[in-house]
């Protein structure tokens, strides 16, 4: 792999990305809504393509504690996994969140698992979703599975492809009921699928301005 | 008659797909773009504009905050928040600041509607 992985997407893909994030991420909040039954604030401040080392990396940077996630696949045209991440004591913050009342420890334990499953089936859905839907192409998406470890565990589930793969980081802002959850989204795919995600990012930018890609970078 | 529209969305891409759907409506209408709140008033400041098209979700202030901002400037201008965050309170906020709420993706469809609307609006207001 040569050059840092944000240049593997041009400038106006990368946007291209990130909307289509940030419209994944604001149905998700008006699906969260329906489910929590008060308003629910997701914003996504920032979207960048990072190796799966530096992914690590930042994790353990900003995250000493152990950490949650919420663990899906995706398969189509493009494949790879999905995370949503949170430090474990905000996972049971995210629970109270979610869950309104005043429930004893124990019932939050309980339900901490099903919560978390069904918050990032949710998020992830709605991410893949969308941008399955917005560049015409379907994904296949498995069960979510809640798993904990840390950012090493998470990112080496499968031995990385021998063409090396890149990480799509996302930090998520999610607030609820006066609580405020900071917290991950990581989409791993493989060289291949980031190809035929950036041929399918210039269809898409082609349709939605009338202009191909190219002769917008050429003109930038 | 021609007006002037102002774009404000941090995607560029957004804008551009705005500014498309702009051009098949009204070809002859102009048009301002900034790409967040400040920039879009430190603009509206400057230059004169007759309708606005604000994205909800942008860093910094949001497109509620701006819209509001925006008509204390200018009280009767037509004015829209885009976001595919359709949850009651964004809804119910952009209509109690005197916004139209349109859902993003935006739709040339949604669009002419809502021009249409600021059509009649600023033609009243000219009458």
């Amino acid at each position: 792999m040569t050059g840092a992985p944000s240049d593997l997407l041009s400038e106006l893909q990368l946007d291209a990305l990130t909307e289509l994030v940030n419209i994944g991420v604001s149905r998700a909040a008006a699906s969260l809504r329906e489910m929590v039954g008060s308003q629910v604030h997701l914003s996504v401040p920032n979207v960048s393509l990072e190796t799966r080392s530096r992914a690590i990396g930042i994790l353990a940077e900003r995250e000493v504690s152990n950490l949650v996630a919420v663990h899906q696949v995706f398969e189509g045209d493009v494949a790879g996994r999905a995370l949503l991440i949170f430090p474990e004591a905000k996972s049971l913050e995210l629970v109270r969140a979610i869950t309104g009342g005043d429930l004893p420890l124990e019932d939050i334990i309980e339900l901490e698992q099903e919560a978390l499953a069904e918050t990032g089936n949710i998020l992830l859905n709605s991410c893949l979703a969308t941008i399955a839907n917005m560049l015409q192409r379907s994904l296949r998406m498995s069960l979510p599975e809640v798993l904990r470890g840390n950012a090493a565990t998470f990112f080496n589930l499968t031995p990385p492809p021998e063409g090396g793969d890149v990480v799509m980081f996302l930090f998520i802002n999610f607030a609820v009921r006066e609580r405020d959850i900071s917290g991950y989204i990581a989409m791993i795919m493989d060289l291949p699928s980031l190809a035929a995600l950036k041929q399918l990012l210039d269809e898409f930018i082609e349709r939605a301005t009338g202009e191909t890609a190219h002769s917008i970078d050429d003109r930038t | 008659m021609s007006y002037k529209l102002m774009i404000v969305d941090d995607s560029k891409l957004a804008r551009m797909s705005a500014a498309k759907a702009l051009n098949a409506l009204h070809p002859d209408w102009s048009r301002l773009e900034a790409s967040n709140a400040d920039e879009a008033l430190s603009l509206a400041k400057q230059t004169a504009f007759d309708v606005a098209l604000l994205d909800f979700n942008m860093p910094g202030r949001d497109g509620l905050e701006l819209a509001a901002e925006l008509l204390a400037l200018r009280p009767s201008m037509p004015l829209a928040v885009v976001s595919a965050n359709h949850q009651t309170e964004v809804v119910q906020r952009a209509r109690e600041i005197g916004a139209v709420f349109l859902t993003k993706p935006l739709n040339e469809q949604a669009l002419d509607a809502f021009l249409q609307d600021a059509i009649r609006r600023l033609k009243q207001a000219e009458a």
